[in-house]
């Protein structure tokens, strides 16, 4: 069984994102094991891309200043493996289709499978396209992880039952960021997918609150959060790891508690 | 040209977000139907004669041809066009679309203003709401079209993510349109974007080549020997060349901006300086750094200032049937000034680099060679900023 399996195995899970070198990869590594000693189930690492299309100005913000502060793939990758050292958390990249392509495929998920990467997610990687990237990710034992929107109607069924590791509910049209209130019918979408797979979901954009997170997990299989945690990480900078620390134990709390 | 999910050879596709995938269906479904509807089409036609002033003008530039001592020139009109560039051809053709297909609001990118005009002036004519992503850096080097787009009624947002031009628009409108799909139309003004947009904006556009086609066989009886066009996402090249890729006599050439040359970072000549990326929607060339982060590019022309190429021009280049040569800041201003003072029409800064590479051409062709240049919007809109190019400072 695969990390991200185990992972959601008798329980919901929550899932943090964090921008990788915002504002260093020092923080970026103290934050993740931050995360995983306060209850994070699996950790999505997010590779800056230059022109982010399906993010909020939090999360473009938090590219720039990455970007800015000389963060590489390669730079990430090195990282990742001085992370699995300290943990087995499962880590999920998520980046943009470019990143990967332009890094060459093979290079890309061999140097994934080597520092130990369980999962994959490209947000301008639809279904039609995916056949470009799946086999690769097969190749190197990596989940490349669907996205379902609330626009997805009719194609929810199709995107499910071709999925892997976990499904990533989308919960609310637009971009990333922190959402006061969440309108679609999202117990609608996950009955479609329970019809369709055994593979778990999680939803993710817009929830930023532990009641919100507690209440998304209870209608899935687990929350994701982004945008709450750029944040702090905006706010704190390099002091950022423990308020991320203490914020995701408020979250984790309240998903092990609903 | 293009097969299964929009491809040009391995180019194109559709690199979007899930939450996008039913509104550009939606969108191929509209289109493939209305495509061939002869009310469609009657009302397209009737649009583009009576209200855009087609066809526009294919004109015999006879001081140009003895000034250069070579090929004959042929300057297609685009300019003349109403709103001044080859952009309403496929505004009005996607805002028709549009309004067929009951969207009431339009939402557009814009570098230099001239597609955000374009889609201002359809909007209003149709009564659809608007709204233009315009670069900030943009606004201020175009300000007087600023004020065209909201005297149309349209709103303009100025965007200050990035490097605040062309490409972050377009971002910005993508977001946009994620965000609000049911009412909204993205009325994309260039052969760019994920699958069916290349292929609308080009059909829209191909008029161009039509009309250069029917037009040269009625005045010279004959195919020209190359049509020379600007290229940014490459929509005024892509309509210019449509009709003649079959015809393999004709030379098509593309003129990229190189901005202060190709050697240096401050370029925009994708073919000659990009490579192979997935990037707004398409597989295409893009200028990008090792790593694949899309490189922030630079040109004179707010118009050109894009770090992408259409996916159909990418293919001509890979399958060799295009060329696509680089013009830098200065060889486009002398040809912007050397139209005005011999032909007395003053282009484009952008189709300022087509005439440019003509200049080059013409005098190593003969007397009974043809080319024929796209001449693709007026330059009223430029003289303030090739003023100051010049070291003179004047208001708009």
């Amino acid at each position: 069984m695969s990390r991200i399996s185990e992972a959601f195995k008798n329980k919901k899970v929550f899932i943090p994102f964090i921008t990788c070198g915002d504002p260093d990869l020092d923080t970026t590594k103290a934050c993740v094991l931050e995360m995983v000693k306060n209850g994070a189930d699996i950790i999505e690492l997010g590779i800056p891309f230059s022109d982010p299309t399906a993010e909020g100005p939090v999360i473009q913000n938090a590219n720039l200043r990455a970007l800015s502060g000389g963060v590489t793939t390669d730079k990430i990758f090195d990282m990742v493996r001085d992370l699995r050292k300290e943990t087995e958390v499962p880590l999920v990249f998520m980046t943009y289709a470019n990143v990967v392509f332009s890094y060459g495929m093979d290079r890309f998920f061999g140097a994934c499978r080597d520092i130990g990467m369980d999962g994959l997610i490209l947000p301008d990687l639809p279904f039609e396209e995916k056949e470009e990237f799946a086999p690769k990710c097969r190749e190197y034992g990596m989940d490349l992880i669907s996205l379902i929107a609330p626009t997805s109607k009719e194609r929810i069924a199709t995107i499910a039952r071709d999925a892997q590791g976990f499904i990533y509910i989308v919960s609310s049209l637009g971009v990333t960021g922190v959402r006061s209130e969440i309108t679609t019918d999202l117990g609608a979408m996950v009955s479609l997918v329970r019809e369709n797979t055994e593979i778990p979901c999680a939803i993710g954009f817009g929830i930023s609150t532990p009641e919100q997170a507690a209440k998304m997990s209870g209608i899935s299989d687990g929350a994701i959060i982004g945008s709450a945690i750029i944040k702090i990480l905006a706010e704190h900078g390099k002091e950022a790891p423990e308020y991320v620390g203490e914020y995701v134990k408020t979250i984790t709390d309240a998903i092990r508690a609903a | 040209m293009s097969d299964k999910k929009g491809r040009f050879g391995i180019h194109g596709g559709q690199y979007i977000p899930e939450t996008l995938m039913n509104a550009v269906i939606e969108l191929e479904k509209a289109y493939d139907h209305y495509k061939d509807d002869p009310d469609f089409n009657r009302e397209l036609t009737e649009l583009f004669n009576e209200y855009a002033g087609r066809p526009s003008r294919l004109y015999y530039a006879k001081k140009m041809t003895e000034d250069l001592g070579g090929a004959k020139i042929y300057l297609k009109r685009e300019d003349l066009n109403h709103t001044g560039a080859h952009k309403i051809n496929n505004v009005l053709g996607q805002a028709l679309l549009a309004k067929k297909m009951g969207k009431t609001r339009l939402i557009a990118e814009t570098g230099a203003g001239q597609h955000g005009v374009a889609t201002a002036t359809a909007a209003a004519l149709m009564g659809m709401e608007c709204v233009v992503f315009m670069g900030e850096e943009d606004t201020k080097r175009q300000a007087l079209n600023v004020y065209r787009m909201r005297l149309l009624g349209s709103e303009v947002i100025p965007v200050t993510t990035g490097t605040a031009t062309l490409k972050d628009a377009v971002s910005e409108a993508m977001r946009e349109w994620t965000t609000r799909i049911d009412d909204t139309h993205y009325c994309l003004g260039s052969v760019m974007g994920p699958h069916p947009f290349p292929i609308i904006v080009r059909d829209f556009q191909a008029v161009i080549s039509r009309e250069i086609k029917a037009q040269l066989m009625e005045k010279e009886g004959r195919l020209p020997d190359a049509v020379i066009a600007c290229v940014g996402g490459g929509s005024n090249a892509i309509g210019s060349f449509y009709h003649f890729i079959e015809d393999e006599s004709v030379q098509l050439i593309g003129c990229e901006a190189a901005g202060r040359g190709i050697d240096g970072f401050e370029t925009a000549a994708t073919i000659n300086t990009g490579r192979v990326g997935i990037f707004h929607g398409m597989k295409s060339y893009f200028c990008q750094d090792e790593y694949g982060q899309i490189a922030p590019v630079y040109s004179i022309s707010a118009g050109l200032d894009y770090p992408g190429i259409g996916p159909e021009h990418a293919n001509l280049h890979d399958t060799g049937r295009a060329k696509y040569v680089p013009v830098t800041d200065e060889e486009a201003v002398c040809a912007f000034e050397y139209l005005a003072k011999t032909e007395g029409i003053i282009p484009a800064i952008e189709s300022a680099h087509a005439v440019a590479y003509a200049q080059k051409l013409a005098p190593t062709m003969s007397r009974d060679q043809i080319i024929v240049i796209t001449i693709s919007g007026r330059g009223d809109k430029d003289c303030a900023a090739i003023a100051r190019y010049r070291g003179e400072d004047i208001n708009e």
